[in-house]
């Protein structure tokens, strides 16, 4: 079977998974005498219609492409919707429109950036265009929840990092391919540790200093450990020194110790992560998030309560006075749509939902991964290598606040929370993505597009 | 290049097995103890979100609804309790701050509407709303408050009363409990302030909570002559005809038994013991059957274990022989004698002593007691309704009836001679059980069923103290007017 031909047969869970899922939520909703009209069913079908578009879309771009990492990021995206559609009607409305502007993205990169090595060309215009975005929120001084997350443009919100996270892979990429040789080979050891020299090193030195400073000035744990941990890992793919990996760590740990001691807000993360249920005067603010977070999970079990059973909105005397329309105030777990929607899907589907969620993303790393096994060149391979380990990353980082693993930090789930910038940056991941993997998966002796000049030719 | 990769990959797994092993930890491991942190307010809220199903009597009376609160399309819903004290034993109260007791906690499950997995998909579909179920009880309303009013009046009329007395009436047949009054009683809307309810649990001996008919234990006097009677007979080694000596001051235990008022008499047969309730001829008895045979039968009455009553643990007391608090068995070093007439350290239940009577009215089958008539879902389904059970058999038909006849001579010519049910002779026993012998302080007990022929009632009725009464005079009349009460209803 051609790889686009299982591609489709791998699009059929995900049809049933919606159909399923709109299906439950739409007749438990009915039962309560909530207003959701018919018409709302009609979301999943436009989904559905989009995931077919997309496919008829690769068949005939990338038609090499991995067929499983479009289907699995499909799968994500349809757990998303219905849980959504189930916080709420209009929630769902509007992510299946961003998914709209997402697969154009994703249409736009995979036609413009046929060979995607051009990006090495624009690698500093790619990498200052990351740092700028990712300082956006901060120069713009819009604070929420006491960190710098995003900008207001209008009438939409725009979370940068999530564009950033591709730049940065992007210039990390193509800079390692380049200087790799150098990192690992013209190294002096001292005290049995391999340095290289400061001439090459000098630019990731500038990368820690930038994930340091973004937690500073974005002062977002989450986020700098996202960022720093891709480049870790792209700098062992690049290097295969493990040391770097253990020294870049012990600095970040310092750095973020210091920097997490003086500034307030990264403290009290810490504080409430180290225990939530702490009583007394100095309780940091926030913790009830965390609190209410482990409460929800509590109420799944394994098996969860179903699709729009759980308690999620306040009932009349129990709910506070709003400004803002439910799921923004009035719910008992507060972000249900966008931070802590791992936790609903472990409310409302169990752990063996929640277990569904991870290991969907398992597998996408697993596609990713091979992908960068199987890539051609060194940019290749680094590219598609970062651009996986960042989104697992990112996974790891909101799962992990959420079930307290590591402190709570406001990055999105991809593919399932609530939101345009989200949707729309994992898109043009994802079309990264493919587009390394069809180049690599092409049989040998098929025809290099003409557009698409050696590669080598170009970098050097 | 290829290998860190694949350690990559193998680092993203491990990380990933952790996020496994921490939901596992707060949606299974963990859940119990998250779910009872004060902080947690779900259950709280999730509880009351629900409409909790009606509470109603056999005849009708409303006596729990859940009203809703806070208006909107999101309400609360709270308990609201018509009939105040009347019902505040056995049915109890159920409050998102007190917690539940009584028939709201036995019957939680239907009233809450919790009902099976499959059963709800099936509500779904059909678009029901998940709600609680309407309970009928067991209990008649106007016997209750007939019960209640003849309790008060009977402590008001006698000398050294603390207050306190229990009715419970049975239906032989069924097991269903019609009649469980206990005063003092109390008013369950009150449990809904906190503040309120702990000084209802601080106002000391009163103890209006306390559920006397299922949790009070109390010496049961010579009503326990009926269980010993039952196992004279049944076990074959008595007839009604056997005789003894009814002397008083007989060796029982090594220690001289009196009967009551020093009254003495010669060879006697058990008709003319239990008439006249000798307690030196029920002693011998019990010391020629021995502990054994004697903690046997009392086991098949249901003594030695909680009532099979759908009611809460810890509202029950097993009925026994107990020493400091725990319950003796047939092992132990008892004074048998004196068990069989009620005395040493035999401490029963009110409920227990219907259970006695019961069986002996059903034929020597005792029914298991309950109080659950019908449960009905919004939609006017019946989800269960009263099926009567055998708790055991703890007779023969033909001991039950020999029983029978003895228990109605006690109305037509003995303790309680002059007592009618409906203008008729019915089965009863007296029992004086003496709480202080200087001060005069007795117990009154009396156990009965009606009509003898074929009884359709069976009642046990207790006042905790009165001074120099007796059981046929004081206890006595409030049995057979509820009866009455409940024969004619």
């Amino acid at each position: 079977m051609s790889a686009r031909n299982r591609e489709l047969l791998a699009l059929v869970p995900v049809a049933v998974l919606v159909t399923a899922g709109f299906a439950a939520v739409f007749i438990v909703h009915n039962n309560r005498a909530d207003d959701l009209s018919g018409l709302s069913l009609t979301y999943g079908g436009y989904f559905l219609g989009l995931c077919l578009a997309a496919h008829v879309f690769l068949r005939f771009r990338l038609p090499y492409a991995d067929p499983y990492l479009f289907p699995l990021c499909a799968l994500l995206a349809a757990v998303g919707l219905v849980v959504l559609y189930r916080i709420d009607d209009k929630l769902a409305l509007n992510q299946a429109s961003v998914f709209v502007l997402g697969l154009v993205l994703f249409c736009l990169t995979i036609v413009f950036l046929r060979d995607y090595h051009v990006l090495e060309r624009y690698r500093y215009l790619i990498a200052t265009a990351g740092i700028v975005l990712l300082l956006g929120p901060y120069i713009t001084r819009n604070e929420t929840n006491g960190a710098y997350l995003s900008v207001d443009l209008g009438p939409i919100t725009f979370q940068p990092s999530e564009l950033a996270k591709i730049c940065i892979v992007v210039f990390l990429a193509s800079y390692l391919a380049e200087k790799r040789e150098m990192l690992s080979v013209a190294a002096r050891r001292v005290v049995g540790l391999t340095i290289p020299p400061l001439k090459h090193f000098g630019p990731l030195l500038v990368v820690w200093g930038a994930a340091m400073l973004m937690l500073v000035f974005i002062r977002d744990l989450g986020s700098s450990l996202m960022f720093f941990g891709a480049f870790l890992a792209l700098l062992y793919v690049a290097t295969g020194r493990f040391s770097y990996v253990l020294v870049g760590l012990a600095i970040f740990a310092i750095g973020a110790y210091a920097i997490g001691s003086s500034i307030s807000h990264v403290h009290d993360r810490f504080e409430i992560w180290l225990d939530p249920f702490a009583t007394g005067k100095n309780v940091p603010e926030g913790a009830g998030q965390i609190q209410q977070s482990l409460f929800a999970q509590a109420d799944g079990g394994l098996f969860g309560t179903g699709l729009g059973e759980s308690l999620l909105k306040l009932p009349g005397p129990f709910a506070p006075h709003c400004d803002q329309p439910f799921p923004d105030c009035g719910s008992i777990l507060p972000a249900p749509h966008t931070d802590f929607i791992y936790a609903v899907i472990t409310m409302e589907l169990g752990l063996f939902g929640a277990c569904g969620v991870v290991l969907i993303y398992a597998l996408i790393a697993a596609r990713g991964f091979k992908t960068a096994v199987m890539a051609p060149d060194g940019f290749s391979k680094l590219l598609a290598a970062g651009l996986t380990a960042i989104f697992a990353l990112q996974a790891f980082v909101i799962i992990g606040g959420v079930t307290k693993v590591i402190p709570l930090t406001g990055v999105t789930l991809p593919f399932i929370s609530y939101g345009g910038s989200s949707v729309v940056a994992n898109m043009i991941l994802l079309a990264l993505l493919l587009l390394v993997s069809d180049r690599a998966r092409r049989p040998r002796g098929e025809r290099v597009d003409p557009v698409a000049p050696d590669v080598e030719g170009l970098t050097t | 290049m290829n290998r860190p990769i694949v350690r990559i990959y193998v680092l993203v797994l491990v990380l990933f097995t952790t996020l496994i092993y921490f939901t596992s930890k707060w949606a299974v491991f963990d859940a119990d103890e998250l779910e009872g942190k004060t902080a947690n307010r779900r259950p709280l809220i999730e509880e009351q979100e629900v409409p909790r199903g009606s509470i109603t009597t056999s005849d009708g009376v409303l006596i729990a609804e859940s009203r809703p609160e806070g208006g909107g399309a999101h309400p609360i819903y709270v308990r609201r309790y018509p009939q105040g004290s009347e019902f505040g034993n056995p049915v109890g109260y159920s409050f998102v701050s007190a917690g539940r007791i009584g028939i709201e906690e036995s019957e939680n499950d239907l009233l809450a509407g919790e009902e099976n997995e499959f059963a709800s998909i099936i509500d779904e579909i059909q678009n029901q709303t998940p709600e609680g179920a309407d309970v009928t009880v067991t209990l008649d309303a106007q016997a209750q408050r007939l019960s209640e009013q003849l309790l008060q009046n009977a402590v008001a009329s006698t000398a050294g009363s603390n207050g306190a007395g229990s009715v419970v009436a049975i239906e032989p047949d069924t097991g269903a409990v019609r009649v469980m009054a206990s005063i003092p009683g109390y008013d369950p809307n009150v449990a809904k302030q906190p503040e309120d309810l702990s000084r209802l649990q601080q106002q000391g001996t009163e103890s209006p909570l306390f559920n006397r008919p299922t949790q009070a234990t109390y010496q049961p006097g010579s009503t326990m002559k009926i269980v010993t009677a039952a196992a004279a007979l049944d076990s074959g080694e008595f007839t009604p005809d056997s005789t003894l000596s009814g002397r008083t001051g007989i060796e029982i235990g090594g220690v001289p038994l009196e009967n009551a008022g020093g009254e003495t008499f010669g060879e006697i047969d058990m008709d003319f013991g239990l008439t006249h309730s000798v307690n030196t001829y029920f002693a011998q008895v019990g010391e020629q059957l021995g502990s054994e045979t004697m903690f046997e039968y009392m086991n098949r009455f249901g003594f030695d274990q909680d009532p099979e009553l759908d009611f809460p643990d810890d509202q029950m007391q097993p009925s026994g022989v107990y020493s400091e608090g725990n319950l003796l068995d047939d092992g132990d070093a008892i004074d048998i004698g004196r068990v069989a007439i009620g005395q040493e350290r035999l401490l029963v239940t009110p409920i227990q002593m219907a259970e006695v009577a019961a069986a002996i009215a059903n034929g020597g089958e005792l029914m298991k007691p309950t109080f659950l008539q019908e449960a009905k879902d919004p939609d006017g389904r019946t989800v269960e309704e009263l099926d009567p059970d055998v708790q055991s058999d703890v007779v023969s038909s033909e001991t039950a009836s020999q029983l029978t006849e003895m228990m109605t001579h006690v109305t037509e010519e003995g303790t309680a001679a002059g007592l009618t049910v409906q203008g008729a002779a019915f089965a009863g026993k007296t029992g004086t059980a003496e709480v202080d012998v200087e001060q005069g302080i007795n117990r009154p007990w009396f156990i009965g069923f009606a009509p003898a022929a074929d009884p359709k009632i069976a009642v046990a009725v207790m006042l905790e103290t009165c001074t120099g009464c007796f059981g046929g005079e004081v206890a006595g009349p409030i049995a057979t007017q509820v009866m009455e009460d409940l024969l004619s209803g």
